[in-house]
């Protein structure tokens, strides 16, 4: 398969996230969209790992195609922390306002 | 076409089919659900790329931990089709209008790219569990043991955050 290929599925994952975020107003739902351009960020990583253990040039390289993978790890370990403060946040946000409408936070505009 | 090439496009339309559908769903909870679909399909390329570790931990992380905190938060705040906030149906087709912009731009931008490389499938070891637990406790250990104190401190603060005052 080619890279482009992967690049296009990866591009349109994350622009459907962007889409999400602009016209949803659930805060929860925005969070799941970041969540979703993560994993179109992931996806895209890996491929890149798996093109480079495909060419030769980089094989004299001792971690030449882990290296992507093991990012691809750390990310999703400060997903999960993320994940959780922001929910923490978002459960903080219902307590006070009763809602999760993202139109409701305009404390800061006056 | 061979399988390897069908199997990539049946995800491939999967995960987009998926994920459309979860920003254009009503109700929080088949959102969750269809991005729990989104994190399979995207775990199957992972497979399909023979990256298995990743493929297990997305589902074990992804699927399994995170879009459970989600889904009970969801559920706790009993959520539903009814407690949508009012639309802006102008702001939608703003919102999707560039989203649309965005994508067309950089999908030229990329075909017109003319690199002859080629991502390897179903082979390598680069993926394997092996692999990659020497490269991780090998090169990548102090990244490793700090993140541990990241994950201290994202606890904590989610308890104070959370904390009832």
């Amino acid at each position: 398969m080619d890279i482009q290929v992967y690049i296009a599925l990866s591009l349109t994952l994350f622009t459907i996230g962007i889409v999400g975020v602009l016209v949803r107003r659930n805060a929860i739902i925005i969070f799941m969209c970041v969540e979703l351009m993560l994993n179109a960020v992931n996806l895209l990583l890996v491929a890149f790992s798996k093109m480079h253990a495909a060419s030769p040039a980089v094989k004299a390289l001792p971690t030449y195609a882990s290296d992507a993978q093991i990012f691809v790890f750390f990310i999703m370990v400060v997903a999960a922390a993320e994940v959780s403060v922001g929910l923490a946040i978002i459960v903080m946000m219902y307590r006070n306002i009763h809602s999760v409408d993202v139109n409701f936070l305009n404390r800061l505009k006056n | 076409m061979n399988i390897t090439t069908l199997a990539f496009f049946l995800l491939s339309f999967i995960a987009v089919g998926s994920a459309i559908m979860m920003i254009t769903s009503k109700s929080p909870v088949h959102s969750v659900l269809w991005l729990i679909v989104v994190f399979f399909s995207i775990s199957g390329h992972y497979i399909l790329l023979n990256a298995q570790f990743l493929a297990v931990v997305n589902i074990i992380v992804y699927a399994g931990a995170i879009m459970v905190l989600f889904l009970f938060v969801v559920m706790l705040m009993n959520l539903n089709a009814e407690t949508e906030p009012i639309k802006n149906y102008r702001l939608q087709l703003i919102g999707v209008l560039a989203g649309g912009a965005l994508l067309l731009v950089l999908i030229s931008a990329i075909m017109r790219i003319d690199v002859e490389q080629v991502v390897q499938m179903k082979t390598g070891d680069a993926g394997l569990i092996k692999v990659l637990g020497m490269t991780l406790f090998k090169n990548y250990i102090l990244p490793f043991e700090i993140s541990s104190v990241l994950f201290l401190s994202a606890m904590i603060g989610a308890v104070i955050i959370g904390k009832k005052d």
